[in-house]
């Protein structure tokens, strides 16, 4: 008998502490795979960001460090341009990447720092308990907007991948989904092209996984997954948005 | 025939790969594991087709199969 389906070796056997069906620990099993084909753990360092994502060091089985709230591309463009031949890469949430980090996110995109970052967009602040983020949808309530976030108090949910298209820097910026096994499918092509695309050093590629979080939206598992269809996708659609390399995955 | 080995103490009853399964081959248990969750399991394992789905979106990569 042949092993069809299981764990990858870049995964450690630790159990993770997320929520019932949240979508971190998917995308943790898809870098795991994309990096074991590539052939390139013993060369990879991941950067944890804060977030619910913080003990990631814990899950993956290469070198993975720890960043401060905000900072993992400020991090990685430190190490990457020491360690030229490592494969490096962020992960991070939308509090992390789009609010406290926005600049160091911004910057690092703009310089073609030749990284990629892993965005897990659950429009919320997950680990501390469902605050509202830059990606939270208009009507959604938080703790921070419990009648519903409105665009006059707290303005419009940030596309950052639309957002980062005009920089000149960035080559790679696609979004994708794992609300069911064909999106999982369809991520993880993403993610293996934009590590392709920082091993070629042809520079910035940035995956953003729209990601349920049940849980801080106040819904059972298959609601989230009706959200994620229906309202996420809606304001945040699936594809590729960016590609300056002309390589098909 | 193929194996689908589910690890129970992994399993946190999320029922994705209940929602992904084309085959309508998996159930919640009855019973709990030890950290309280209601595991899955295989209703037929003469009825999987190792298609894969449950594991591709299974967040605790508690699903193994073998053919
Ligand atoms: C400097 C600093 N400010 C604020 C916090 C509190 N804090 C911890 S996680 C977090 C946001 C997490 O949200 P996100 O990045 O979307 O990750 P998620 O948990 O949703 O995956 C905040 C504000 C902190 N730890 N450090
Ligand atoms: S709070 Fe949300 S993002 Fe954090 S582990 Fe739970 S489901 Fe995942
Ligand atoms: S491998 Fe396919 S048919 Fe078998 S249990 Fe999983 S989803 Fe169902
Ligand atoms: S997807 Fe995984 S964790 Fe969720 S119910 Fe199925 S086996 Fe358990
Ligand atoms: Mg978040």
């Amino acid at each position: 008998m042949k092993k069809l389906f299981g764990k990858p070796e870049s995964l450690t056997t630790v159990n993770h502490k997320y929520c019932p069906g949240c979508g971190h620990g998917i995308v943790h099993r898809l870098i795991a795979e994309v990096i074991d084909e590539l052939g390139v753990r013993e060369k990879t360092i991941g950067i944890a960001p804060v977030g619910c994502a913080v003990f990631a060091y814990d899950y993956w089985n290469f070198d993975v460090t720890e960043a401060s709230h905000g900072r993992p591309p400020a991090v990685a463009t430190g190490i990457k341009r020491v360690l030229p031949d490592r494969v490096v890469f962020t992960y991070q949430g939308d509090g992390d990447l789009a609010a406290i980090g926005m600049a160091e996110t911004i910057h690092a995109a703009n310089r073609g720092e030749n990284i990629t970052v892993i965005f897990i967009n659950n429009a919320i602040y997950g680990m501390t308990t469902g605050q509202m983020a830059p990606t939270s949808l208009l009507g959604m309530k938080t703790t921070t907007t419990p009648f519903g976030r409105e665009a006059k108090i707290a303005g419009y949910p940030i596309k950052v991948s639309e957002l980062l298209v005009t920089l000149e820097g960035t080559t790679y910026l696609a979004r994708g989904a794992v609300d069911s096994a064909k999106h999982v499918l369809e991520a993880k092509k993403a993610i293996k092209k934009a590590f392709e695309i920082q091993l070629s050093g042809k520079g910035y590629s940035l995956v953003e996984i729209l990601s349920q979080c049940p849980p801080n939206w106040k819904m059972s598992v298959p609601e989230s997954l009706e959200y994620v269809r229906k309202e996420m996708m809606t304001q945040f659609p699936l594809g590729v948005i960016k590609d300056k390399t002309g390589m098909t995955v | 025939m193929p194996k689908i080995i589910i690890a129970q103490s992994k399993c946190k009853g999320c029922e994705l790969c209940i929602l992904a399964c084309s085959k309508k081959n998996i159930r919640l248990s009855q019973k709990m594991n030890k950290k309280g969750f209601h595991y899955v399991e295989i209703i037929d394992p003469d009825n999987c087709n190792a298609c894969g789905l449950c594991f591709q979106v299974c967040p605790e990569v508690a699903i193994e199969i073998w053919k």
